[in-house]
């Protein structure tokens, strides 16, 4: 390898151990996992429900969200889909930028807005489950 | 960022168009990667148009031709021609493979050839593979065990055995481990399907006794969790092997551990 100061005088083996493993990812990736296994139920659940009650009333949508499986199930899928989106998104980060900064900027904003995204929706949810 | 594109120094310019077929019978146009570091000019792809009468049938039998009758500058590794050296990987038609394995029959058209992916190039076909030696170093590939030596050789039942099959015969020419998008973007830090698949070779030996320490080594975002299934590796290696099934017997160990 070479740097713009000419050849590097790293050598392969320093390159390779780097800073040594960190004993951390497996939380991460299998938090992935579960997540996608529990969006695979909860996903049809919600396209079922949805396509069920096409066209129908304002009313007749609060009614069947105040029920509190409904409600419930609504939450979960909301949260489990925020974080499965903002954990790969991570992933995607991590994988295609390389400048410390910017990886560190941009993983830090996807979280943030994952976290608000999934607070309206939880509220919203709630909102029209517990409204009168 | 990722560099999507080459850079203007590496973008690959048309070359020079040999022609050595003797009649116009059964004839083919290998179109060749060519970068010498000494003459400081883009890569260029040498276009050589031989004839298939005159060599054996596989793509390095084509090399070999071009190299001894046609341009003796050519410049490619290869060893035992018969795919168990793994020198003479390179990307031919589109696929990392051994050119002493690819018959030439098996490609349509013109046949592109080109050095593994991703790697800088020593010259024309020859990728430098050194940080590849280094990396496999750092998973110590080799037996290792605290009890002490036995009076003979180190037991191993035929079950036992059998689950080192489809990982002993990996012959190291890193056709995967080029071949994976996630290597080419963090070649220092992700340790790629070659490594992986070498580092399971010995976590699957049930004479090894350091399991948990070469666990711990791998356990790391990017030493073991850059790879995201795609099966690329899968799909090129000329041994038929499976690094991505490999990969996820490490994680399912990872995470077994975890209780």
């Amino acid at each position: 390898m070479s740097s713009k100061h000419g050849p590097s005088l790293v050598t392969d083996l320093a390159r390779a151990r780097g800073l040594g493993a960190s004993h951390t990812g497996t939380e991460h990736w299998w938090v992935q996992r579960m997540t996608s296994a529990a969006l695979l139920p909860l996903s049809l659940w919600f396209i079922f429900s949805v396509a069920s009650m096409a066209g129908a009333s304002y009313v007749t949508v609060k009614m069947w969200l105040s029920s509190p499986c409904n409600a419930a199930l609504m939450i979960a899928l909301v949260l489990v889909m925020f974080h499965h989106a903002v954990s790969g998104m991570e992933v995607i980060f991590e994988d295609y930028i390389h400048c410390k900064c910017a990886k560190v900027a941009t993983i830090m904003a996807v979280k943030f807005v994952g976290a608000l995204g999934a607070i309206t929706c939880t509220v919203s949810v709630l909102k029209l489950a517990l409204g009168g | 960022m990722v560099e999507f594109t080459l850079p203007a120094n590496s973008t690959v310019r048309p070359g020079k168009k040999v022609s050595n077929a003797r009649d116009g019978k059964n004839k083919r146009v290998f179109k060749v990667y060519r970068w010498n570091p000494e003459d400081k000019q883009n890569p260029r792809l040498d276009e050589f148009e031989v004839s298939l009468d005159a060599f054996g049938p596989m793509v390095l039998d084509a090399l070999l031709h071009i190299k001894n009758d046609v341009d003796s500058t050519l410049t490619f590794r290869r060893s035992c021609r018969e795919g168990i050296c793994g020198s003479c990987a390179m990307n031919i038609d589109g696929l990392n493979t051994l050119a002493c394995t690819k018959p030439i029959e098996e490609i349509k058209g013109d046949v592109n050839i080109y050095p593994l992916p991703h790697m800088p190039v020593v010259k024309d076909l020859v990728p430098d593979l050194n940080l590849l030696y280094a990396q496999l170093a750092t998973i110590q590939p080799w037996l290792q065990t605290q009890s002490p030596n036995p009076p003979k050789e180190r037991l191993q039942s035929p079950e036992d055995r059998a689950k080192l099959d489809g990982l002993y015969e990996c012959i190291l020419c890193f056709c995967c481990a080029t071949s994976c998008p996630s290597y080419w973007w963090n070649p220092e830090r992700y340790l790629g399907p070659a490594i992986l698949l070498q580092a399971y070779r010995w976590l699957a030996d049930s004479r090894d006794e350091m399991k948990g320490e070469r666990l711990d080594a791998l356990e790391d975002p990017f030493r073991l969790y850059r790879c995201h299934q795609i099966m690329n590796c899968t799909h090129t290696c000329p041994k038929g092997l499976n690094p991505a099934a490999a990969i996820v017997e490490i994680k399912k160990m990872i995470v077994r551990r975890r209780g």
